[in-house]
């Protein structure tokens, strides 16, 4: 072991894991979700990431993060990845990886993008495609910690079949202290759709999201331009800087 | 989120995107630590700062100014830490505040 090595080996709660695939869950035709039994792992909380290792025959390493879906109370460790066509390590974990499976984790990650229930609200959230997984996380948190801050989830999708946790986040909305959620589908909506029919912009978070005035947390994830359209649009209405956390995808997404 | 750690990203990322990162350096969370740039002096917490990663290494820059307040590189000597472009580093005793 190298001099380099011994000293990183003095810090345990970045080490790598071993995971195993418990359970897949298809989310949408392009995005899966990976339930993990991972042991030792160590309580994250909601926002936090993941880094995942997989290595080749080979030896040949890939590398990524992915935000941690799942409740810091769930009994088990899910990521919600997207399948991206070039990447290195998405078509593995969104299209080939099954129970059994194992490959390398460590974390959590990240003290920044975070929100606990110890924090209150109001919650403003704003989401593209996958970039609802750490939201999720939050959500999820907030449903199980029986929290009832204001929340709004405002999510945008391509279509309807692109939404994903569609039906547990109707479920969470259906709750009386549930959060507000507001879709909006920018490539096709379907007949009789209420919800919002182009991308996420000031007009729309003037309208569906909680009024600077009230003073919300907003997190705002998902592909770049999203994130920087809507961080832009919450401070043009008056939302102060240090209240907007934002979360960007890379240009492959995830 | 996503930092791949292989490939050089055209488009930008945010500080928090290197957390893990900062992780094997710092033994606090470096991204809910505030930077004050030593170019233009502005402060923000370093998970807000605009993060251009890849293989040659990572690069933290003020999102005013531009400037590099902290370069990791991972060569096979080690783990290099630039900080030249940061004044300052303040640590809270409470991240969550």
């Amino acid at each position: 072991m190298r001099e380099t090595d011994t000293a990183l080996a003095d810090r345990p709660r970045l080490q790598w894991r071993t995971a195993e695939v418990v359970r897949v869950i298809d989310e949408t035709p392009r995005v899966r979700s990976l339930v993990l039994s991972v042991p030792g792992w160590p309580a994250h909380r909601a926002g936090q990431h993941v880094d995942v290792r997989l290595t080749a025959a080979d030896g040949y390493q890939a590398q990524r993060s992915y935000s941690i879906a799942s409740a810091p109370e769930a009994p088990q460790l899910t990521l919600t990845v997207e399948r991206i066509d070039d990447g290195e390590v998405s078509p593995y974990l969104a299209t080939e990886a099954r129970a059994g499976d194992r490959f390398e984790v460590r974390g959590p990650i990240g003290g920044y993008f975070v929100w606990t229930a110890a924090l209150g609200g109001p919650l403003l959230l704003i989401a593209g495609g996958s970039g609802i997984a750490p939201l999720m996380a939050m959500l999820r948190h907030r449903a199980v910690a029986a929290s009832d801050v204001p929340s709004v989830l405002i999510y945008s999708s391509r279509t309807f079949a692109d939404i994903i946790y569609r039906e547990e986040l109707d479920r969470m909305a259906a709750l009386s202290d549930g959060p507000r959620v507001f879709h909006t589908l920018t490539r096709q909506q379907p007949a009789g759709w209420s919800g919002g029919a182009r991308r996420i912009d000031r007009e729309m978070l003037a309208e569906v999201a909680i009024a600077p005035g009230r003073h919300p947390r907003a997190f705002v994830c998902g592909p770049t331009s999203l994130v920087e359209q809507a961080a832009r649009s919450l401070l043009a209405l008056g939302h102060t800087a240090n209240r907007i956390k934002t979360e960007r995808f890379g240009p492959t997404g995830a | 989120m996503s930092l791949d750690q292989t490939s050089t990203p055209a488009a930008p990322l945010d500080g928090n995107a290197a957390a893990g990162l900062l992780q094997e350096v710092f033994v606090f969370d470096a991204t809910s630590a505030t930077v004050t740039c030593g170019g233009c002096g502005a402060t923000a917490q370093v998970g807000s700062a605009v993060l251009y990663g890849g293989a040659m290494g990572t690069v933290l820059r003020c999102a005013h100014c531009d400037t590099p307040v902290l370069r990791l590189a991972r060569t096979p000597t080690g783990l290099w830490l630039d900080m030249q472009g940061a004044r300052s580093l303040m640590i809270p005793n409470d991240p969550q505040a």
